[in-house]
């Protein structure tokens, strides 16, 4: 493994994690834009905008982009988070140089009116399949309800009203301002040449004029509430809980990951064993989500309604008890050992890498090889962790449930 | 690409199958155990999958929790479910912790505990999954157009029914699981970083000695095409449709495959094209094979706003009539180009290899290697493809919509 990395002259920087052995290459543009960086008035813009990227260029017709896509064998796909917003293509080692120039070329969208109106459609077709789907949007109103004012709070996808509103310019304007090159990263992993991927990258990225443009990061200060929202048609009870972690830049991520893990994780943790192990509940879990400057654990419940009274009794009690008691060595133990297991089958697909070296540089501008992240992860302490549970309380949190039942008393 | 698969076939019938991906550090296993839900009898719909959850509550000297934390210590990533003819286990770890995994699932298989005190937990546990997929209406729908297609006992959603769930008995569980878990039918695929030799001592000091006991599957009766819809409170109406197609098994597999690709392998595919990206109705739009032993199937699923679904509907079914009148080369070309990096790309999974091996020896009692799927994909042409179709047009269409109001059906669906 080889970790290769340059800045071209406008500010986009390049990099990859060179492994000679690999059968395939994998390749991301990461361009730091998402949910926390739109108005109001522009909500799902980003996620409009990631479909948009594939109905066409200066270059290229709206079949074109799909059916070369296809003609390269890549397997391709985007997706938009609250921050970031990533295109990536995974070909065989040959196609390595037209897939970066494709990607670069979808990242200059024309962003034609009709094909953009047509668009629309689906986006309002996706916003609807997940409000037919669990938990009906309440991840996305607890995290609105959770964040309050600060950006973090914004919606991905937006509403079938925000993206009724939204008018072609607006996106461009969008465009203009948060794809610049200084907010772009090209990834590459896998089997990768780098000399050539820097030529093309020069080539295809080389003229994009520079942009500057500032993240708003803010404060926010995470308030208990229980909030309950009627779905009628729903069978099961849904519950989404966020409370407060550490940031994508605080080294106490990883101890709050292996916290999750002995706390929440789908098998083998201490909600297993008290709610789904026992059929109390069909699905309920606890992980760590990391933002640019704020963090969250976030708690997911789902279970029949007349048991979500005692299910939520159940999930405070456990982590007042782990807040009081704290986990032990075993637990901690066991948990490095399935991080471990999963972070190096993980990396074994250059796929499934490149948002690993993507990730961390996108957040931290920090390149950190399996055997690294391995090391550090080996390090941390049970102090380490038992001191997430008392700077970040699990039971200090924004609670909302969602389905037919209405009538539910707030954990004590 | 490799091409080495090595299998063995122990004397009480169970097959191990396996091949070597020396580049990896994991390595990955599929038991595919002939104990599927064509096997619980009409009454009794969900048994096979309530044993696949009792089998994990403790086996030989580990109870229910020893065994689940030494499968984590052993950084085992691990699923099971049940499929029409298997309970599938399967697990990927790094290549040192394989044996100790083996080991583990061999007392899973031979000497689980079936503890009567864990009837009820596993009971909720079963009767949560049924009441989940009335929440989830794409799965819903799969469910349905899956019952409709392949007559009973095939097309049995694994989940079972309330009633069968709430009346199953400890001895229900011991008496499935004594006619169904044994070596005849048992197949073991085995992928990633390995020594061969050391591997079949393993297996053979951990299952050699199981019994063997005696397979057989159910008949599979005539089936007819129908349409039906299920009135569902949502926003979408889901929409699917299935036609036969031959199975996993036949010569004109890969052309039926090549065929179902040119509707949806890829976003440029037509499906895709002419739904999503030409009219956009909806988000969501795929077709794949699916095969039983002895027959095939394509199953097609939209998903789009209730008022949009009927012009959904109405263009899905011109794309899989305009099919039978063939496809063009550039359609072949990218399909080819596509099939090429994914067989490559298999290669790096171990877990996917061990579920295909496994799979293709039930589906063909052998291995089709990647060389050889590579080498039937390049001899696939439009000439072929088209002659299949000309056979095989897509026809006799079962056509299930799952939403708020039934859709009229286009003359000659049936």
């Amino acid at each position: 493994m080889e970790f290769c990395s340059h800045t071209l002259r406008n500010g986009l920087e390049v990099v990859a994690e060179v492994n000679r052995e690999a059968y395939s290459t994998a390749l991301g543009f990461f361009v730091r834009t998402g949910a926390r960086d739109e108005t109001d008035e522009v909500s799902g813009v980003s996620h409009f905008l990631e479909h948009m990227a594939f109905k066409g260029t200066a270059r290229r017709e709206a079949d074109e982009v799909n059916r070369e896509f296809d003609e390269l064998g890549a397997h391709y796909n985007a997706c938009t988070t609250e921050e970031n917003t990533i295109f990536y293509a995974a070909v065989l080692p040959e196609y390595q140089d037209p897939a970066v120039a494709l990607l670069a070329d979808i990242l200059r969208p024309s962003l034609r009116e009709e094909d953009f109106d047509t668009e629309k459609q689906v986006i309002i077709e996706e916003i609807r399949m997940y409000e037919d789907m669990p938990p009906f949007g309440a991840d996305e109103k607890c995290r609105a309800a959770f964040f309050g004012a600060h950006p973090l709070s914004h919606s991905v996808l937006g509403t079938v009203e925000s993206i009724t509103r939204l008018g072609v310019e607006a996106m461009r304007d969008y465009q203009r301002r948060l794809y610049g090159p200084a907010h772009v990263v090209l990834v590459a992993t896998g089997r990768v040449d780098f000399d050539a991927l820097l030529d093309v990258a020069r080539q295809s990225c080389g003229p994009w004029p520079s942009v500057a443009a500032e993240r708003a990061t803010g404060r926010f200060e995470p308030i208990d509430r229980f909030l309950v929202l009627e779905k009628p048609t729903a069978t099961q009870q849904y519950a989404v809980a966020l409370a407060a972690g550490p940031s994508a830049e605080s080294h106490d991520r990883y101890a709050a990951k292996l916290l999750a893990t002995i706390l929440g994780d789908d098998l083998g943790s201490r909600l297993y064993w008290e709610l789904v192990d026992s059929g109390r509940a069909e699905h309920a879990s606890l992980s760590h989500c990391e933002y640019q400057g704020a963090g969250a654990m976030m708690t997911y419940l789902s279970c029949s309604p007349e048991t979500i009274e005692d299910n939520l009794q159940r999930i405070r009690d456990l982590y007042r008890q782990a807040e009081q008691e704290g986990v032990d060595e075993d637990e901690l133990r066991q948990a490095k050992n399935k991080v471990r297991s999963r972070v190096v089958l993980a990396a074994e697909r250059p796929r499934g890498r490149l948002f690993m070296v993507g990730g961390d540089w996108i957040a931290r501008r920090e390149y950190l090889s399996v055997s690294g992240e391995l090391d550090i992860l080996e390090a941390i302490s049970l102090d380490e962790v038992n001191a997430i549970l008392n700077t970040y309380p699990l039971t200090r949190n924004t609670t909302m449930t969602i389905g037919p039942k209405t009538d539910i008393r707030e954990p004590k | 690409m490799s091409a080495n698969i090595l299998s063995h076939t122990f004397p009480n019938r169970l097959v191990l199958v396996a091949e070597p991906m020396g580049s990896l550090q994991s390595a990955a296993f599929t038991f595919l155990v002939p104990a599927g839900c064509v096997h619980d009898a009409a009454d009794r719909g969900g048994l096979a999958e309530f044993i696949c959850e009792m089998v994990m509550r403790g086996a030989a000297e580990r109870n229910n929790r020893q065994l689940v934390l030494d499968l984590d210590n052993l950084g085992v990533q691990r699923s099971q479910s049940v499929s029409d003819a298997h309970a599938c286990f399967g697990g990927v770890s790094l290549a040192e912790n394989l044996s100790g995994a083996l080991a583990i699932y061999a007392d899973v298989l031979r000497r689980p505990h079936l503890p009567q005190a864990h009837l009820e937990m596993v009971r909720q546990i079963m009767l949560q999954e049924l009441q989940a997929v009335e929440d989830e209406p794409a799965q819903k729908l799969g469910i349905e157009l899956r019952r409709r297609y392949y007559p009973a006992p095939w097309g049995r959603p694994p989940q079972g029914d309330r009633q069968a769930v709430e009346s199953m008995t400890i001895e229900h569980i011991r008496d499935f699981f004594n006619a169904r878990y044994h070596a005849d039918g048992t197949i073991l695929g085995v992928a990633g970083r390995f020594d061969w030799q050391q591997l079949k001592r393993t297996v053979e000091r951990l299952l050699g000695d199981w019994t063997a006991g005696q397979e057989a599957e159910p008949e599979l009766p005539a089936a007819r095409p129908m349409t039906t819809h299920v009135s569902y409170a949502s926003q979408q109406t889901q929409i699917g449709i299935a036609y036969p197609s031959v199975p996993y098994r036949d010569d004109d597999y890969f052309e039926a495959w090549g065929a179902v690709g040119v509707l949806s392998g890829g976003m440029s595919a037509r499906l895709p094209t002419e739904v999503r990206e030409r009219r956009g109705l909806c988000y969501s739009i795929h077709a794949t094979c699916h095969s039983l032993r002895r027959r095939g199937g394509v199953f097609c699923h939209a998903g789009t706003t209730a008022d949009r679904a009927q012009e959904t509907l109405d263009v899905t079914l011109a794309e899989l009539r305009r099919l039978a009148r063939g496809v063009e080369q550039h359609e072949l070309d990218r399909l080819k180009a596509r099939i090429k990096s994914a067989l490559i790309m298999q290669q790096e999974s171990s877990a996917a290899r061990s579920s295909t091996i496994a799979r293709d020896w039930y589906h063909l009692g052998r291995v089709r290697t990647l060389d050889e799927v590579g080498r039937r994909i390049d001899r696939l042409s439009r000439d072929s493809i088209n002659a299949y179709l000309a056979e095989h047009p897509p026809r006799d269409f079962t056509v299930v919509t799952l939403g708020p109001e039934p859709l009229e059906m286009p003359d000659g669906v049936l």
